[in-house]
């Protein structure tokens, strides 16, 4: 993992380009993995998503905020491809992943979401066991080998925190475990099939502060190794456990740019009016 | 308006029933009383019929041949007739329950709910299931005898001039019987995928899943207990009906069970048709005619409450899913 | 992860594999809109095959009058073997099989007929044409012209409209009976019953549809119709007020079913707010509830109809299936449905008295086919307006 801390800057001066242009010494560091140019999205006539412009750096969190409706879920769902299965709707622009436009002719979109993985608002357990809630995706991958199932189950719960309090009970129902429990049980489902980025849209709003805190430490240590945009409702959260956050109103990018300074020095009034809560 | 102004207004409770409420319970009571007489009809027609057909209702009645002379109080029995029909509504459901869960799987999974080809699959599948039984017996006889049968028998053996698949038979019942239960299937099956918990599907596909996989692995299973719901009303309104099989299969007597696809059968339904019109005297095989209806009526019950009671646990499951 | 190594950009390239690597997907697919047709087809394939039947009538180009042009003996061989077996009404099989004599021993028997025949001025007629179907006629022996259905005889009787007001006497009958009761049921159930009984109420009604019509029309034949003789006085035992009451029965499920699906379709906030004004639950659902769902209940009324008008078992043993042109409802009659079961067995493949029953059954199709579509459109524009307004 240092290997890409020590890139050279040559690769960097690529990445710096555009709405995260301004960002410091930092995060600069981190290459950009995802990058957005003119991202239109129209549901029918309606125009959901305005001309949004931005880089997503790697094994960094980077949080949405805005208003509901303001569009920071449907763009979320851009990354991998999620909107597609509803009727009529229509993108424009395009999204480069690694330097490949994801809305691309020849891009297999069923490979393209084994690689970008997704945790969903309601916690979403398959009507089976803890198990073969995670065995899943490994068995649709083609991992059907019992002993390397075994593995990755029990590096996945460990890696969602979950091991210990199901380790005696894998074959249970995953409908017994509470909110919080399922929500760690869909990340660690998000988890076995390696991807690289993690979508988490509002991962803690249906959880109690209890939860939420389990989810938000998860969600620190998931960062050394995935990529991590997760949009959230919560301001406090969005400051804690993000690096770099961009602020959506009605469709459009209002600002984007490093956690801190969007918290403590936004650069347009809109941004300093939801941050400090006069709107919203 | 001061608090003793209202008071002194009224003189009494403000809460207490106002009189113009008698009306309301007349009518209450009267859509009460329509409800009590639908009941007590269904009641008293069931009643009729398990007081009446109880005696008569024996083992041996269940388990011997139909004797030649069928109105043979004594002799008479019913298994020819529950073998047909077993069979008849099993080999329309190895028909129906694969093409109807397929077609409501395309609707509620692929089909885009505005486009015009959805709303016509849905409105053809609305006015199957209005199409009077009888001109099902009608297309029966007009397509699956005379143009498949016809020309399966000219494909098979042209020098034949004796029809084998060209007249009526237990496979072209069954298929008269399947297309009209479809609609049943459909929408039953539909019913029980609209109430997967939403958020299932999602989950699948975003673990790269493609949609076929999605559908075999976390819909299906799902769905199972609605397409078994539908299956039973599929079967259990076949096997009573007896107008789409007067002409496609049903026979008047048989001394033998069918053992192929194009042999005629004999029929619990067409058999309570024939006791109650075609009998020598009434009175005397009342008591066969009484325990056959009671049998049929088993049969078709048994099945409707299972199907009743599966649909009410998975609309419960429905409500508490979201 | 070993491959962090590596350019990101070589790690990403297994997404771009094309759209189409999944050849099976792709099929079954296919496959499986393939089966969604089906429902489209099948219906058409019903249009079709009943229709094809009857349109040889429809156009007219089928003829059951008696008489032919009689070929003389002495013609038989200057006529072509082709016309000479049609005459004769031969199949090809039996035309080759019969000798010479026979042949000649056939003709002189028709030519016999025919001479016969000509005497009465009936067997002229060409009781299919429209004409025949739907307006009365004064046959040899009768003083007035009337309508007779009367397929089996020397001259098949084709005329229609006995069998059309048999079966509109009996559904009307059912309708009058089953709508005002299932309508009142599905106003107490959906609206006025305690959740708790509307659990109970609802599958039980609904029960009524799982009796077979084969076992109503039988508790129609057996029960009903002496139980009604009894009460009421009349002189025939079967006729079109046993079998209306029966088919009600049969009907009243499908009212109910679709009118408390109307009913409950109505949103909540309706009923809470005509409530929150101090109306009864009764003044709620008759000025409120009721007048939303009216389509709903239009759409039950106009299904009812289909049903009533297509069952056959109920009425072909409960309505005496004699086809008298009568207004009263306590003569025997015949409907359309217990014609079509009744005589199809009877009858030729091809002949005219089959394609006769075929022409019924499309009309039949056509009546219900349209009953559904007006009922379809109705319930799919209340739900949409519900849905918008909820």
């Amino acid at each position: 993992m240092t290997s890409i801390m020590s890139k050279p800057p040559a690769k960097n001066s690529i990445v710096t380009v555009g709405a995260a242009g301004q960002a410091s010494a930092a995060s600069a560091e981190a290459p950009e993995i995802i990058r957005a140019n003119g991202v239109s999205l129209y549901y029918g006539q309606n125009k959901a998503l305005k001309q949004i412009s931005l880089g997503i750096r790697e094994r960094l969190v980077t949080a949405f905020i805005g208003p509901s409706g303001c569009g920071k879920s449907t763009f979320l769902r851009c990354f991998n491809r999620m909107n597609d299965l509803i009727d009529n709707v229509r993108v424009e622009g395009s999204i480069e992943i690694a330097g490949h436009d994801i809305y691309g002719p020849d891009i297999d979109v069923i490979e393209l979401r084994k690689r970008v993985g997704m945790v969903f608002q309601k916690s979403n357990p398959f009507p089976k066991s803890i198990y073969e809630n995670i065995a899943y995706g490994l068995k649709l991958h083609g991992t059907t080998q019992r002993s390397e199932v075994d593995k990755v189950v029990e590096t996945s719960l460990r890696g969602a925190a979950l091991w210990d309090e199901v380790k005696d009970r894998l074959h249970a129902s995953a409908l017994g475990l509470s909110g919080g429990q399922q929500q760690r049980l869909c990340i660690a489902r998000a988890i076995a099939i390696r991807p690289e980025i993690l979508l988490m849209d509002e991962p803690a709003s249906a959880l109690d502060p209890i939860a939420t805190a389990r989810i938000e430490e998860l969600i620190l240590e998931l960062k050394k190794e995935f990529t991590i945009i997760i949009v959230t409702h919560n301001m406090q959260q969005a400051a804690r456990i993000s690096d770099h956050t961009a602020f959506f109103y009605l469709g459009e990018l209002i600002e984007y740019d490093q956690t801190v300074k969007i918290f403590t020095n936004p650069g347009k009034q809109q941004t300093e009016d939801y941050v400090t809560g006069r709107f919203g | 308006m001061n608090r003793a102004a209202l008071s002194s207004q009224t003189g009494c409770n403000p809460f207490a029933r106002v009189h113009g409420d008698a009306t309301s319970r007349i009518w209450t009571g009267l859509t009460l009383g329509s409800t009590l007489v639908i009941l007590g009809i269904l009641a008293l027609i069931l009643g009729n019929i398990a007081w009446n057909g109880l005696p008569g209702l024996s083992f041996r009645f269940l388990i011997s041949g139909a004797d030649k002379d069928m109105f043979d109080v004594e002799k008479a029995g019913v298994l020819p007739m529950i073998v047909g029909t077993a069979a008849r509504v099993i080999l329309m459901s190895l028909f129906v329950i694969p093409i109807g869960v397929v077609t409501a799987i395309y609707l509620n999974e692929y089909a885009k709910s505005t486009s015009k080809l959805t709303r016509f699959i849905r409105a053809a599948v609305n006015n199957l299931a209005g199409v009077p039984s009888i001109v099902f017996g009608l297309f029966g006889l007009g397509f699956f005898i005379h143009f498949a049968g016809g020309s399966l028998d000219l494909l098979l053996n042209p020098k034949n001039s004796e029809p084998v698949w060209g007249k009526p038979g237990i496979l072209w019942a069954s298929l008269t019987l399947a297309v009209m239960t479809m609609p049943l299937v459909i929408v039953a099956t539909e019913e029980s995928l609209k109430a997967i918990t939403p958020g299932l599907r999602d989950a699948s596909l975003a673990l790269g899943a493609t949609k076929l996989e999605t559908i075999r692995k976390v819909v299906l299973p799902q769905a199972l207990p609605g397409i078994l719901t539908g299956g039973i009303l599929a079967v259990s309104r076949a096997s009573g009906e007896v107008a789409p099989i007067l002409f496609t299969g049903a026979a008047y007597y048989m001394a033998h069970y069918p053992h192929s696809l194009s042999d005629q059968f004999m029929d619990l339904g067409y058999h309570v048709f024939i006791l109650s019109t075609q009998s020598p005297n009434i009175d005397q095989t009342r008591p066969i005619l009484y325990a056959t209806v009671l049998a049929l009526l088993l049969l078709t019950f048994t099945l409707n409450i299972m199907a009743i009671l599966l649909r009410a646990k998975i609309r419960k499951g429905m409500r508490a899913g979201h | 992860m070993k491959s962090t190594a590596q350019d990101p950009a070589a790690r990403w390239l297994t997404v771009r594999r094309g759209q189409h690597r999944r050849p099976w997907e792709w099929v079954a697919e296919k496959l499986i809109f393939c089966v969604a047709l089906s429902a489209i087809i099948v219906v058409l394939l019903i249009f079709v095959f009943v229709g094809k039947e009857s349109i040889p009538i429809m156009f007219g180009r089928t003829t059951s009058a008696a008489i032919q042009d009689i070929i003389r003996v002495e013609d038989f061989d200057t006529t072509s073997p082709a016309r000479l077996r049609k005459y004769l009404d031969l199949s090809e099989q039996q035309y080759k099989d019969l000798d010479r004599e026979a042949k000649l021993e056939l003709m002189s028997l028709k030519a016999e007929a025919g001479k016969e025949a000509a005497n009465d001025k009936d067997a002229r007629v060409n009781t299919v044409a429209w004409r025949h179907l739907l307006l009365p006629y004064q046959w040899s022996g009768y003083d007035h012209p009337e309508y007779i259905w009367q397929p089996i005889s020397m001259i098949h009787k084709y005329n229609i409209i006995p069998l059309l007001i048999g079966s509109l006497k009996a559904t009307l009958v059912a309708l009058l009976f089953a709508v005002p009761i299932s309508l009142a049921a599905a106003i107490y159930v959906s609206q006025l019953a305690s959740p708790r009984w509307r659990e109970w109420l609802k599958p039980g009604i609904e029960l009524l549809a799982g009796i077979p019509s084969v076992v109503l029309g039988f508790f129609a034949l057996l029960v009903m119709a002496t139980l009604f003789q009894n009460v009421f006085g009349y002189e025939s035992r079967l006729n079109a007020f046993v079998a209306g009451i029966a088919l009600g029965l049969a009907i009243i499920p499908v009212v109910f079913s679709i009118a408390e699906d109307a009913l409950t379709s109505v949103p909540a906030s309706y009923i809470q707010g005509a409530l929150a004004l101090g109306s009864t639950r009764w003044q709620a659902a008759w000025k409120i509830v009721l007048p939303a769902a009216i389509p709903g209940v239009f759409a039950a009324v106009v299904l009812g109809f289909g049903r009533g008008i297509g069952e056959t078992m109920v009425v072909l043993m409960a309505s005496g299936n004699a086809s008298i042109m009568s207004a009263s409802l306590f003569d025997s009659t015949r409907t359309i449905t217990a014609t079509i079961a009744a005589e199809l067995a009877e009858t030729v493949f091809g002949e005219h008295h089959y394609q006769m029953l075929f022409l019924l059954g499309t009309l039949l199709f056509a009546v219900t086919f349209v009953a559904n579509m007006i009922a379809d459109q109705v319930i799919h524009r209340l739900k949409k307006r519900m849905e918008g307004k909820a």
